[in-house]
Protein backbone atom coordinates (compact mmCIF):
# COMPACT_ATOMS: atom_id res chain seq x y z
CA UNK A 1 0.00 0.00 0.00
CA UNK A 2 1.46 3.32 -0.97
CA UNK A 3 -0.02 6.27 0.79
CA UNK A 4 0.94 9.91 0.43
CA UNK A 5 2.16 11.41 3.69
CA UNK A 6 2.91 14.88 2.34
CA UNK A 7 1.67 16.43 -0.88
CA UNK A 8 3.02 19.81 -1.93
CA UNK A 9 1.53 21.48 -5.00
CA UNK A 10 2.80 24.58 -6.79
CA UNK A 11 4.36 26.02 -3.62
CA UNK A 12 5.56 29.62 -3.82
CA UNK A 13 6.99 31.71 -1.02
CA UNK A 14 8.19 35.30 -1.16
CA UNK A 15 9.76 37.47 1.49
CA UNK A 16 8.86 40.95 0.32
CA UNK A 17 9.91 41.13 -3.31
CA UNK A 18 12.36 38.25 -2.94
CA UNK A 19 10.86 34.99 -4.24
CA UNK A 20 12.50 32.16 -2.30
CA UNK A 21 10.37 29.26 -3.55
CA UNK A 22 9.26 29.35 -7.16
CA UNK A 23 6.85 26.49 -7.66
CA UNK A 24 7.64 23.29 -5.78
CA UNK A 25 5.69 20.07 -6.42
CA UNK A 26 6.47 17.13 -4.19
CA UNK A 27 4.74 13.94 -3.03
CA UNK A 28 6.26 12.07 -0.12
CA UNK A 29 5.23 8.44 0.25
CA UNK A 30 4.54 7.19 3.77
CA UNK A 31 7.64 5.63 5.28
CA UNK A 32 10.02 7.32 2.87
CA UNK A 33 13.08 9.32 3.83
CA UNK A 34 13.48 12.33 1.55
CA UNK A 35 16.73 14.27 1.81
CA UNK A 36 16.79 17.83 0.51
CA UNK A 37 20.18 19.16 -0.49
CA UNK A 38 21.27 22.38 -2.12
CA UNK A 39 23.40 25.48 -1.66
CA UNK A 40 22.63 27.85 1.19
CA UNK A 41 19.95 30.35 0.28
CA UNK A 42 18.42 27.91 -2.18
CA UNK A 43 15.14 27.78 -0.24
CA UNK A 44 15.42 24.28 1.22
CA UNK A 45 14.83 25.35 4.83
CA UNK A 46 11.96 27.58 3.74
CA UNK A 47 10.39 24.60 1.96
CA UNK A 48 10.56 22.57 5.16
CA UNK A 49 9.15 25.42 7.24
CA UNK A 50 6.25 25.76 4.81
CA UNK A 51 5.27 22.13 5.49
CA UNK A 52 4.27 22.88 9.09
CA UNK A 53 3.41 26.49 8.31
CA UNK A 54 6.14 28.12 10.38
CA UNK A 55 6.27 30.08 7.13
CA UNK A 56 2.98 30.89 5.42
CA UNK A 57 3.22 29.97 1.72
CA UNK A 58 2.46 32.78 -0.69
CA UNK A 59 0.76 30.39 -3.10
CA UNK A 60 0.10 26.68 -3.47
CA UNK A 61 -1.11 23.94 -1.18
CA UNK A 62 0.49 21.70 1.43
CA UNK A 63 -1.35 18.58 2.60
CA UNK A 64 0.00 16.49 5.48
CA UNK A 65 -1.98 13.27 6.02
CA UNK A 66 -5.62 14.36 6.12
CA UNK A 67 -4.86 17.98 6.97
CA UNK A 68 -4.65 20.63 4.30
CA UNK A 69 -2.23 22.95 6.11
CA UNK A 70 -2.82 25.80 3.68
CA UNK A 71 -6.63 25.75 4.08
CA UNK A 72 -7.48 29.09 5.72
CA UNK A 73 -10.08 27.36 7.94
CA UNK A 74 -7.78 24.62 9.22
CA UNK A 75 -7.09 24.39 12.95
CA UNK A 76 -3.40 25.10 12.56
CA UNK A 77 -2.44 23.93 16.05
CA UNK A 78 -4.19 20.60 15.49
CA UNK A 79 -2.68 20.23 12.02
CA UNK A 80 0.85 20.94 13.30
CA UNK A 81 0.62 18.04 15.75
CA UNK A 82 0.93 15.61 12.85
CA UNK A 83 4.45 16.87 12.12
CA UNK A 84 7.43 16.90 14.41
CA UNK A 85 10.20 19.40 13.75
CA UNK A 86 13.87 19.33 14.66
CA UNK A 87 15.77 22.60 14.37
CA UNK A 88 19.35 23.47 13.57
CA UNK A 89 19.65 25.28 16.92
CA UNK A 90 17.84 22.52 18.90
CA UNK A 91 15.52 25.09 20.56
CA UNK A 92 15.03 23.09 23.73
CA UNK A 93 12.96 25.01 26.27
CA UNK A 94 15.75 26.53 28.31
CA UNK A 95 13.80 26.86 31.57
CA UNK A 96 12.59 23.25 31.64
CA UNK A 97 14.30 19.98 32.50
CA UNK A 98 14.74 17.35 29.81
CA UNK A 99 11.70 15.46 31.08
CA UNK A 100 9.52 18.59 31.14
CA UNK A 101 10.69 19.49 27.63
CA UNK A 102 9.22 16.18 26.53
CA UNK A 103 6.03 16.28 28.58
CA UNK A 104 4.85 19.90 28.39
CA UNK A 105 3.26 19.72 24.94
CA UNK A 106 1.89 16.22 25.57
CA UNK A 107 0.09 17.53 28.62
CA UNK A 108 -0.94 21.00 27.44
CA UNK A 109 -1.78 20.09 23.85
CA UNK A 110 -2.74 16.41 23.84
CA UNK A 111 -4.16 16.51 27.37
CA UNK A 112 -2.25 13.43 28.49
CA UNK A 113 -1.94 12.73 32.21
CA UNK A 114 1.36 13.30 33.97
CA UNK A 115 1.92 9.54 34.29
CA UNK A 116 1.21 8.80 30.65
CA UNK A 117 3.24 11.73 29.32
CA UNK A 118 6.22 10.73 31.48
CA UNK A 119 5.96 7.14 30.33
CA UNK A 120 5.99 8.26 26.67
CA UNK A 121 8.85 10.68 27.40
CA UNK A 122 11.02 8.03 29.06
CA UNK A 123 10.39 5.60 26.20
CA UNK A 124 11.50 8.23 23.68
CA UNK A 125 14.57 9.22 25.70
CA UNK A 126 15.50 5.56 25.68
CA UNK A 127 14.98 5.54 21.92
CA UNK A 128 17.54 8.36 21.42
CA UNK A 129 20.00 6.81 23.87
CA UNK A 130 19.52 9.31 26.70
CA UNK A 131 17.69 7.27 29.32
CA UNK A 132 18.63 8.54 32.77
CA UNK A 133 19.09 12.20 31.75
CA UNK A 134 15.49 13.16 32.60
CA UNK A 135 16.45 15.69 35.25
CA UNK A 136 19.26 17.44 33.38
CA UNK A 137 18.74 21.02 32.23
CA UNK A 138 19.35 21.66 28.51
CA UNK A 139 22.43 23.82 29.16
CA UNK A 140 24.10 20.92 30.97
CA UNK A 141 23.98 18.76 27.83
CA UNK A 142 26.31 18.71 24.85
CA UNK A 143 24.96 19.91 21.51
CA UNK A 144 24.55 16.35 20.29
CA UNK A 145 22.63 15.38 23.42
CA UNK A 146 20.43 18.46 23.13
CA UNK A 147 19.60 17.61 19.55
CA UNK A 148 18.69 14.04 20.51
CA UNK A 149 16.43 15.39 23.27
CA UNK A 150 14.84 17.64 20.64
CA UNK A 151 14.19 14.59 18.46
CA UNK A 152 12.69 12.73 21.43
CA UNK A 153 10.51 15.77 22.20
CA UNK A 154 9.12 15.81 18.67
CA UNK A 155 8.57 12.03 18.72
CA UNK A 156 6.63 12.27 21.98
CA UNK A 157 3.77 13.93 20.11
CA UNK A 158 3.41 10.84 17.89
CA UNK A 159 3.89 12.70 14.60
CA UNK A 160 3.30 10.99 11.27
CA UNK A 161 6.03 13.02 9.59
CA UNK A 162 9.34 14.24 11.00
CA UNK A 163 10.93 17.40 9.60
CA UNK A 164 14.67 17.89 10.14
CA UNK A 165 16.08 21.35 9.38
CA UNK A 166 19.86 20.92 9.13
CA UNK A 167 19.90 18.93 12.37
CA UNK A 168 23.68 18.48 12.50
CA UNK A 169 24.86 21.81 11.09
CA UNK A 170 25.58 23.47 14.43
CA UNK A 171 27.18 20.42 16.04
CA UNK A 172 30.85 19.79 16.68
CA UNK A 173 32.02 17.19 14.13
CA UNK A 174 32.52 14.46 16.72
CA UNK A 175 28.90 14.80 17.91
CA UNK A 176 27.30 14.50 14.46
CA UNK A 177 27.48 10.71 14.41
CA UNK A 178 25.22 10.14 17.44
CA UNK A 179 22.46 12.30 15.98
CA UNK A 180 22.70 10.65 12.57
CA UNK A 181 22.55 7.23 14.25
CA UNK A 182 19.27 8.17 15.91
CA UNK A 183 17.92 9.36 12.56
CA UNK A 184 19.02 6.12 10.87
CA UNK A 185 17.14 4.21 13.58
CA UNK A 186 13.99 6.23 12.91
CA UNK A 187 14.28 5.61 9.19
CA UNK A 188 14.56 1.86 9.82
CA UNK A 189 11.44 1.98 11.98
CA UNK A 190 9.59 3.36 8.96
CA UNK A 191 9.17 6.99 10.03
CA UNK A 192 8.36 9.38 7.19
CA UNK A 193 11.15 11.94 7.19
CA UNK A 194 11.99 15.15 5.33
CA UNK A 195 15.61 16.02 5.99
CA UNK A 196 17.34 19.23 4.93
CA UNK A 197 21.00 18.36 5.25
CA UNK A 198 24.56 18.94 4.16
CA UNK A 199 25.49 15.38 5.13
CA UNK A 200 25.77 13.94 1.63
CA UNK A 201 27.04 10.62 2.97
CA UNK A 202 23.94 10.31 5.19
CA UNK A 203 21.67 11.16 2.26
CA UNK A 204 23.38 8.60 0.06
CA UNK A 205 23.03 5.90 2.68
CA UNK A 206 19.60 6.54 4.26
CA UNK A 207 17.47 8.46 1.77
CA UNK A 208 14.88 6.80 -0.43
CA UNK A 209 14.81 9.96 -2.51
CA UNK A 210 17.08 12.95 -2.83
CA UNK A 211 15.99 16.41 -4.01
CA UNK A 212 18.51 18.94 -5.20
CA UNK A 213 17.09 22.43 -4.85
CA UNK A 214 18.62 25.59 -6.23
CA UNK A 215 17.10 29.00 -6.84
CA UNK A 216 13.75 28.00 -5.33
CA UNK A 217 13.02 25.11 -7.69
CA UNK A 218 13.71 21.38 -7.64
CA UNK A 219 16.58 21.03 -10.11
CA UNK A 220 16.94 17.29 -9.89
CA UNK A 221 15.35 14.45 -7.95
CA UNK A 222 15.60 10.70 -7.75
CA UNK A 223 17.24 7.92 -5.82
CA UNK A 224 20.56 8.70 -4.08
CA UNK A 225 22.31 6.64 -6.74
CA UNK A 226 20.81 8.85 -9.44
CA UNK A 227 21.15 12.30 -7.89
CA UNK A 228 24.35 11.86 -5.88
CA UNK A 229 25.92 8.97 -7.75
CA UNK A 230 25.24 10.12 -11.31
CA UNK A 231 23.83 13.67 -11.39
CA UNK A 232 22.44 14.70 -14.76
CA UNK A 233 22.31 18.45 -14.19
CA UNK A 234 25.40 20.62 -14.34
CA UNK A 235 24.27 22.62 -11.27
CA UNK A 236 23.96 19.42 -9.21
CA UNK A 237 27.42 18.29 -10.28
CA UNK A 238 28.98 21.63 -9.38
CA UNK A 239 27.29 21.66 -5.97
CA UNK A 240 28.28 18.08 -5.14
CA UNK A 241 31.83 18.63 -6.27
CA UNK A 242 32.11 21.62 -3.97
CA UNK A 243 30.48 19.93 -0.97
CA UNK A 244 32.31 16.61 -1.29
CA UNK A 245 35.61 18.32 -1.97
CA UNK A 246 35.08 20.49 1.09
CA UNK A 247 34.30 17.48 3.27
CA UNK A 248 37.35 15.60 1.99
CA UNK A 249 39.56 18.46 3.08
CA UNK A 250 38.26 18.63 6.65
CA UNK B 1 67.48 62.91 39.94
CA UNK B 2 66.24 60.21 37.67
CA UNK B 3 63.55 57.97 39.12
CA UNK B 4 62.51 54.77 37.44
CA UNK B 5 58.88 54.48 36.44
CA UNK B 6 58.20 52.13 39.35
CA UNK B 7 59.80 54.51 41.86
CA UNK B 8 57.74 57.40 40.52
CA UNK B 9 54.55 55.37 40.89
CA UNK B 10 55.45 54.44 44.45
CA UNK B 11 56.23 58.06 45.37
CA UNK B 12 52.94 59.25 43.92
CA UNK B 13 51.02 56.64 45.88
CA UNK B 14 52.81 57.80 49.03
CA UNK B 15 51.69 61.38 48.38
CA UNK B 16 48.08 60.27 48.02
CA UNK B 17 48.16 58.36 51.32
CA UNK B 18 49.75 61.39 53.02
CA UNK B 19 46.91 63.66 51.79
CA UNK B 20 44.26 61.23 53.03
CA UNK B 21 45.88 60.94 56.46
CA UNK B 22 46.24 64.71 56.73
CA UNK B 23 42.53 65.22 55.98
CA UNK B 24 41.51 62.65 58.59
CA UNK B 25 43.76 64.25 61.21
CA UNK B 26 42.49 67.77 60.54
CA UNK B 27 38.87 66.66 60.76
CA UNK B 28 39.51 64.60 63.88
CA UNK B 29 41.22 67.41 65.79
CA UNK B 30 39.23 70.44 64.69
CA UNK B 31 35.68 69.08 64.83
CA UNK B 32 33.49 69.49 67.89
CA UNK B 33 32.64 65.81 68.21
CA UNK B 34 30.31 66.21 71.12
CA UNK B 35 28.05 68.62 69.22
CA UNK B 36 28.20 66.65 66.03
CA UNK B 37 27.42 63.49 67.92
CA UNK B 38 24.36 65.06 69.53
CA UNK B 39 23.24 66.49 66.20
CA UNK B 40 23.52 63.28 64.22
CA UNK B 41 23.47 60.41 66.62
CA UNK B 42 22.10 60.90 70.07
CA UNK B 43 21.72 57.46 71.60
CA UNK B 44 19.00 58.60 73.94
CA UNK B 45 16.95 60.01 71.06
CA UNK B 46 17.64 56.92 68.99
CA UNK B 47 16.45 54.66 71.78
CA UNK B 48 13.25 56.65 72.18
CA UNK B 49 12.34 55.87 68.56
CA UNK B 50 12.14 52.15 69.24
CA UNK B 51 10.13 50.05 68.91
CA UNK B 52 7.75 52.26 66.89
CA UNK B 53 10.24 52.87 64.11
CA UNK B 54 10.25 49.14 63.41
CA UNK B 55 6.76 48.01 64.36
CA UNK B 56 4.95 50.94 62.72
CA UNK B 57 7.18 52.86 60.33
CA UNK B 58 9.30 50.09 58.83
CA UNK B 59 6.31 47.80 58.71
CA UNK B 60 4.21 50.40 56.85
CA UNK B 61 7.00 51.06 54.37
CA UNK B 62 7.28 47.35 53.64
CA UNK B 63 3.50 46.92 53.36
CA UNK B 64 3.00 49.93 51.05
CA UNK B 65 5.94 48.87 48.87
CA UNK B 66 4.93 45.22 48.69
CA UNK B 67 1.31 45.94 47.81
CA UNK B 68 2.31 48.61 45.31
CA UNK B 69 4.86 46.31 43.72
CA UNK B 70 2.40 43.43 43.37
CA UNK B 71 -0.10 45.72 41.66
CA UNK B 72 2.66 47.18 39.48
CA UNK B 73 3.78 43.69 38.49
CA UNK B 74 0.28 42.56 37.50
CA UNK B 75 -0.49 45.79 35.68
CA UNK B 76 2.96 45.85 34.09
CA UNK B 77 2.56 42.33 32.69
CA UNK B 78 -0.80 43.23 31.17
CA UNK B 79 0.63 46.44 29.71
CA UNK B 80 3.65 44.58 28.30
CA UNK B 81 1.39 42.05 26.57
CA UNK B 82 -0.74 44.93 25.24
CA UNK B 83 2.37 46.64 23.84
CA UNK B 84 3.24 43.42 22.01
CA UNK B 85 -0.33 42.78 20.86
CA UNK B 86 -1.21 42.57 17.20
CA UNK B 87 -4.21 44.81 17.93
CA UNK B 88 -3.19 48.40 17.26
CA UNK B 89 -5.58 49.91 19.81
CA UNK B 90 -4.03 47.91 22.66
CA UNK B 91 -0.55 48.91 21.57
CA UNK B 92 -1.50 52.57 21.43
CA UNK B 93 -3.27 52.60 24.81
CA UNK B 94 -0.42 50.80 26.57
CA UNK B 95 2.16 53.02 24.88
CA UNK B 96 0.34 56.18 25.94
CA UNK B 97 -0.03 54.88 29.52
CA UNK B 98 3.66 54.10 29.79
CA UNK B 99 4.78 57.45 28.38
CA UNK B 100 2.31 59.31 30.59
CA UNK B 101 3.19 57.74 33.92
CA UNK B 102 6.91 57.50 33.25
CA UNK B 103 7.00 61.20 32.50
CA UNK B 104 5.26 62.40 35.67
CA UNK B 105 6.82 62.81 39.11
CA UNK B 106 5.49 60.08 41.40
CA UNK B 107 4.54 62.88 43.78
CA UNK B 108 1.89 64.18 41.36
CA UNK B 109 0.41 60.74 40.90
CA UNK B 110 0.14 60.20 44.64
CA UNK B 111 -1.63 63.54 45.05
CA UNK B 112 -3.91 62.84 42.09
CA UNK B 113 -4.96 59.48 43.47
CA UNK B 114 -5.14 60.51 47.12
CA UNK B 115 -7.12 63.69 46.60
CA UNK B 116 -8.48 63.35 43.07
CA UNK B 117 -10.45 60.16 43.56
CA UNK B 118 -12.27 61.39 46.72
CA UNK B 119 -13.11 64.65 44.89
CA UNK B 120 -14.27 62.90 41.76
CA UNK B 121 -16.23 60.03 43.28
CA UNK B 122 -17.05 61.38 46.72
CA UNK B 123 -15.53 58.35 48.42
CA UNK B 124 -12.73 58.48 50.91
CA UNK B 125 -9.94 56.13 49.88
CA UNK B 126 -8.29 54.10 52.57
CA UNK B 127 -4.73 55.46 52.80
CA UNK B 128 -3.09 52.10 52.24
CA UNK B 129 -5.27 51.55 49.20
CA UNK B 130 -4.51 55.01 47.81
CA UNK B 131 -0.74 54.67 48.09
CA UNK B 132 -0.92 51.11 46.72
CA UNK B 133 -2.79 52.32 43.63
CA UNK B 134 -0.45 55.27 43.15
CA UNK B 135 2.73 53.20 43.51
CA UNK B 136 1.20 50.47 41.35
CA UNK B 137 0.43 52.92 38.55
CA UNK B 138 3.85 54.56 38.63
CA UNK B 139 5.73 51.28 38.99
CA UNK B 140 3.73 49.51 36.29
CA UNK B 141 4.84 52.01 33.65
CA UNK B 142 8.48 51.13 34.24
CA UNK B 143 7.85 47.43 34.83
CA UNK B 144 5.84 47.15 31.60
CA UNK B 145 8.86 48.29 29.59
CA UNK B 146 11.15 45.92 31.52
CA UNK B 147 8.87 42.93 30.94
CA UNK B 148 8.35 43.83 27.28
CA UNK B 149 12.11 43.87 26.76
CA UNK B 150 12.34 40.54 28.62
CA UNK B 151 9.71 38.93 26.42
CA UNK B 152 11.46 40.19 23.30
CA UNK B 153 14.76 38.82 24.59
CA UNK B 154 13.45 35.24 24.57
CA UNK B 155 14.95 33.68 21.42
CA UNK B 156 12.36 33.32 18.61
CA UNK B 157 13.41 29.68 18.25
CA UNK B 158 11.67 28.96 21.57
CA UNK B 159 8.38 30.17 20.12
CA UNK B 160 8.90 28.23 16.89
CA UNK B 161 9.63 25.05 18.82
CA UNK B 162 6.49 25.47 20.91
CA UNK B 163 4.32 26.24 17.89
CA UNK B 164 5.76 23.29 15.96
CA UNK B 165 4.60 21.06 18.84
CA UNK B 166 1.06 22.33 18.33
CA UNK B 167 0.97 24.82 21.19
CA UNK B 168 -1.34 27.76 20.59
CA UNK B 169 0.03 31.33 20.75
CA UNK B 170 -1.55 31.81 24.20
CA UNK B 171 -0.13 28.56 25.62
CA UNK B 172 3.26 29.35 24.11
CA UNK B 173 3.20 32.72 25.85
CA UNK B 174 2.12 31.31 29.22
CA UNK B 175 4.25 28.16 29.41
CA UNK B 176 7.31 28.99 27.34
CA UNK B 177 7.89 32.71 26.83
CA UNK B 178 6.76 34.37 30.08
CA UNK B 179 8.62 31.97 32.42
CA UNK B 180 11.85 32.62 30.51
CA UNK B 181 11.18 36.36 30.27
CA UNK B 182 10.79 36.53 34.06
CA UNK B 183 14.19 34.93 34.59
CA UNK B 184 15.66 37.55 32.30
CA UNK B 185 13.94 40.50 34.02
CA UNK B 186 14.39 39.38 37.62
CA UNK B 187 17.48 41.57 38.21
CA UNK B 188 15.95 44.76 36.72
CA UNK B 189 12.68 44.02 38.56
CA UNK B 190 14.61 43.96 41.83
CA UNK B 191 15.90 47.42 40.97
CA UNK B 192 12.32 48.59 40.36
CA UNK B 193 11.46 47.27 43.82
CA UNK B 194 14.24 49.40 45.33
CA UNK B 195 12.95 52.50 43.54
CA UNK B 196 9.43 51.77 44.72
CA UNK B 197 10.64 51.34 48.32
CA UNK B 198 11.91 54.90 48.21
CA UNK B 199 8.82 56.21 46.44
CA UNK B 200 6.65 54.78 49.23
CA UNK B 201 7.85 57.75 51.30
CA UNK B 202 5.39 59.84 49.29
CA UNK B 203 2.63 58.35 51.44
CA UNK B 204 3.36 61.27 53.78
CA UNK B 205 1.14 63.36 51.50
CA UNK B 206 -1.92 61.35 52.42
CA UNK B 207 -2.25 61.63 56.19
CA UNK B 208 -0.58 62.03 59.49
CA UNK B 209 -2.05 59.50 61.93
CA UNK B 210 0.83 57.81 63.79
CA UNK B 211 -0.27 54.29 62.97
CA UNK B 212 -0.11 55.07 59.27
CA UNK B 213 3.32 56.67 59.18
CA UNK B 214 5.97 55.05 57.10
CA UNK B 215 9.69 55.59 57.64
CA UNK B 216 10.25 59.00 56.09
CA UNK B 217 7.24 60.57 57.70
CA UNK B 218 7.97 58.94 61.03
CA UNK B 219 11.47 60.41 60.90
CA UNK B 220 10.19 63.87 60.07
CA UNK B 221 7.60 63.78 62.82
CA UNK B 222 10.20 62.71 65.35
CA UNK B 223 12.49 65.48 64.13
CA UNK B 224 9.99 68.09 65.35
CA UNK B 225 10.30 66.87 68.92
CA UNK B 226 14.07 66.68 69.32
CA UNK B 227 16.91 69.01 68.40
CA UNK B 228 18.83 66.27 66.61
CA UNK B 229 19.07 64.69 63.21
CA UNK B 230 19.14 61.28 64.84
CA UNK B 231 15.62 60.23 63.71
CA UNK B 232 16.58 60.86 60.08
CA UNK B 233 19.74 58.81 60.53
CA UNK B 234 17.77 55.95 62.10
CA UNK B 235 15.08 55.82 59.41
CA UNK B 236 17.80 56.17 56.77
CA UNK B 237 19.45 53.06 58.15
CA UNK B 238 16.08 51.33 58.08
CA UNK B 239 15.76 52.06 54.34
CA UNK B 240 19.24 50.69 53.78
CA UNK B 241 18.29 47.54 55.70
CA UNK B 242 15.68 46.96 52.98
CA UNK B 243 17.49 48.21 49.90
CA UNK B 244 21.05 46.94 50.31
CA UNK B 245 20.04 43.25 50.59
CA UNK B 246 17.82 43.82 47.54
CA UNK B 247 20.71 45.10 45.46
CA UNK B 248 22.82 42.14 46.59
CA UNK B 249 19.96 39.91 45.51
CA UNK B 250 19.77 41.69 42.13
CA UNK B 251 23.48 41.16 41.54
CA UNK B 252 23.26 37.49 42.49
CA UNK B 253 20.29 36.93 40.21
CA UNK B 254 22.12 38.69 37.41
CA UNK B 255 25.08 36.35 37.77
CA UNK B 256 22.81 33.34 37.96
CA UNK B 257 20.40 34.15 35.14
CA UNK B 258 22.37 36.76 33.22
CA UNK B 259 23.11 34.54 30.28
CA UNK B 260 23.05 31.04 31.72
CA UNK B 261 19.34 30.51 31.20
CA UNK B 262 19.70 29.98 27.48
CA UNK B 263 20.84 26.71 25.94
CA UNK B 264 24.12 26.58 24.10
CA UNK B 265 23.68 27.94 20.62
CA UNK B 266 20.24 29.43 21.20
CA UNK B 267 21.61 32.99 21.25
CA UNK B 268 22.72 32.71 17.64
Amino acid sequence: MTETAVRITDLHKSFGSHEVLRGIDLDVVRGDVVCIIGPSGSGKSTLLRCVNLLEMPTRGTVVVGDHEMTDPDVDIDAARRTTGMVFQQFNLFAHLSVLSNLTIAQRRVLGRSREESERVARANLERVGLAGRENAMPRQLSGGQQQRVAIARALSMDPTVMLFDEPTSSLDPELVGDVLDVMRGLAREGMTMLVVTHEIQFAREVADRVLFIDGGVIVEEGTPAEVIGAPKQERTRTFLARVLHGTAEV
Amino acid sequence: MALTRRQRARAWRGVQYAIAIAIVLVVAFTADWATIGRAFFDLEVAASLFPDVLTIALRNTVVFTALGFLLALALGLVLALMRLSSVGVYRAVAGAYVEFFRGLPALLVVIAIGFGIPLAFGTILDRTLAITIALGMVGSAYIAETIRAGIQAVPPGQVEAARSLGMSPARTMVFIVIPQAFRIVLPPLTNELILLTKDSSLAFLLGTALTQQELAQFGRAALNEVRSLTPILVVGLCYLIITIPLSFLARRLERRFGSAGMPKGAEV
